[in-house]
């Protein structure tokens, strides 16, 4: 009885780190097919890989296919969303790297949905209005006659051929597609500055302070205790799930994980 | 050696329990709020640029609806106008966010019953302009609510810093924090995307 209560603060603690992450019901980014329905067989799944590991290979962005089994109730643009930045598709942008360069064609056959989801930093290459109309023309008819692999690799196909072209023609298409280009600005510089102030005024603080714990002498009447509690509330919080990941590409070791790219809503969906 | 030491401790301690006590992590929430509201505001921004568009193909293709397409012309030029602009600074006064809402599900209310009124016109819908622009309004009806509902989580949290010790301090003494209100959907469907498979409007 003792040893279980003494036991109960740390399994809370447990439960209270991992209770972010479990919000919602995700399968495991196993690769760049995630087949949780089976509507792809080994082979197709392997030749489909492939073609999604050439498109990194060549552009640095990462697509990604998976079919669903369950959408927990959830929109599928709502799931969508959630789902890439839990799962961190495209580069973070550090470096010389475009940043949340990912794409997720997510196929929930159970629901009848699909759709494609777009990270910001795509949103002006694959327009809403061309996601669009990849769904429509290009995976609507197939899924229709129920040939799923069919309309997965059309539909990869097309988003392939888009995130392949030099920047110019794609420019082009997206506009065509899109009755009007209409670029979003996300303030990009102003999340740089922001980062390099979370580093000068948290985590150098927090790192200077830890160096401080480890060292026999504690702070003086109560400081010791706030900063450590300070600076851990905001590393917590600042680490959320959207900037999670870090790593940056997927190629070592043969194993994929996403870049830590973010989402934003960009994409379209479709059913049949 | 040793009151050396305990000189440099003592500095770096005043140091870091200022960084703790709010007077960086104030501003820094209230930045990533901003940020999270600029975001909004781009989403708004995005959905009303494609109003022209509708407007011409609507315009072409079924003349009778001209009193809902002025309507939704007119609520698109109240949501744009300067005075429901809201910036950065104004996220304390939760009246200009409130007006901001106001105009914004206007525009929101009179898109959908154009695009239900729309629904009688099958050579409009076989368009492949018009169900592109079909799929740009949702996608950025899908923006706005992801953009609101990230807007919503920087300002909670930027609420419970300036709230919660011990960046309290920080919060009262040197920076005055006030907190950021809320974008709620208080009137009827504010954050709806407009649907195409409703009643039809009376």
């Amino acid at each position: 009885m003792r040893k279980a209560l003494g036991r109960f603060p740390v399994l809370l603690l447990v439960l209270l780190i991992a209770f972010p992450a479990m919000a919602q019901d995700f399968p495991a980014l196993s690769g760049r097919v995630v087949d949780e329905a089976d509507l792809l067989d080994p082979a197709q799944e392997a030749a489909l890989t492939a073609k999604l590991k050439g498109l990194e290979t060549q552009s640095n962005r990462q697509l990604v296919v998976t079919t669903i089994r369950d959408l927990q109730g959830y929109d599928i643009a709502d799931y969508g969303y959630q789902l890439g930045r839990h799962w961190g598709i495209g580069q973070d942008g550090k470096g010389e790297s475009e940043k949340d360069n990912g794409v997720i064609l997510i196929v929930a056959p159970n629901e009848r949905k699909m759709r494609i989801e777009v990270g910001y930093g795509l949103e002006p290459v694959l327009t809403d209005g061309l996601s669009g109309s990849i769904i429509r023309n290009s995976i609507t008819p197939k899924f229709k006659a129920g040939d799923f692999p069919g309309g997965i690799n059309a539909g990869v196909d097309r988003i392939v051929t888009q995130l392949t072209l030099p920047p110019e023609e794609a420019a082009k298409i997206a506009a065509q597609a899109n009755s009007r280009s209409s670029t979003r600005d996300r303030g990009g510089g102003s999340m740089v500055f922001f980062w390099i102030f979370i580093f000068f005024f948290f985590i150098l603080p927090m790192i200077t302070s830890a160096m401080r714990g480890g060292k026999k002498h504690r702070g003086k009447g109560s400081a010791g205790p706030v900063v450590i509690w300070g600076g851990g509330g905001w590393g917590g919080s600042s680490g959320g799930s959207s900037w999670g990941g870090g790593s940056s590409g997927g190629f070592g070791g043969g194993g994929f994980s996403g870049g830590g790219g973010s989402f934003g809503g960009g994409g379209a969906s479709g059913g049949w | 050696m040793g009151s050396n030491f305990a000189k440099y401790a003592l500095v770096s301690a005043a140091a870091v329990s200022l960084s703790a006590c709010g007077i960086n992590s104030v501003p820094t929430a209230e930045e990533a709020a901003k940020a999270k509201w600029a975001d909004v505001e781009a989403a708004f921004q995005e959905r009303s640029n494609l109003v022209p568009n509708l407007a011409n193909v609507v315009k072409g293709a079924a003349a009778q609806e001209n009193k809902t397409l002025t309507e939704v012309i007119e609520a698109r030029a109240k949501a744009t106008s300067p005075q429901v602009n809201v910036s950065g600074d104004d996220l304390t006064d939760p009246t200009k966010l409130a007006a901001f809402q106001a105009a914004q599900s206007q525009l929101s209310g009179s898109l959908s019953r154009l695009l239900v009124s729309v629904e009688r016109y099958p050579e409009l819908k076989s368009q492949e302009g018009f169900l592109k622009l079909q799929d740009q309004l949702e996608g950025s009806e899908n923006k706005i609510r992801i953009t609101i509902r990230d807007y919503n989580e920087a300002v909670r949290q930027y609420n419970t810093t300036i709230r919660t010790f011990p960046d309290i301090i920080g919060a009262k003494i040197v920076h005055g924090a006030k907190p950021m209100a809320n974008y709620k959907a208080t009137t009827q469907g504010a954050e709806e995307a407009p649907k195409l498979d409703m009643a039809p409007a009376s």
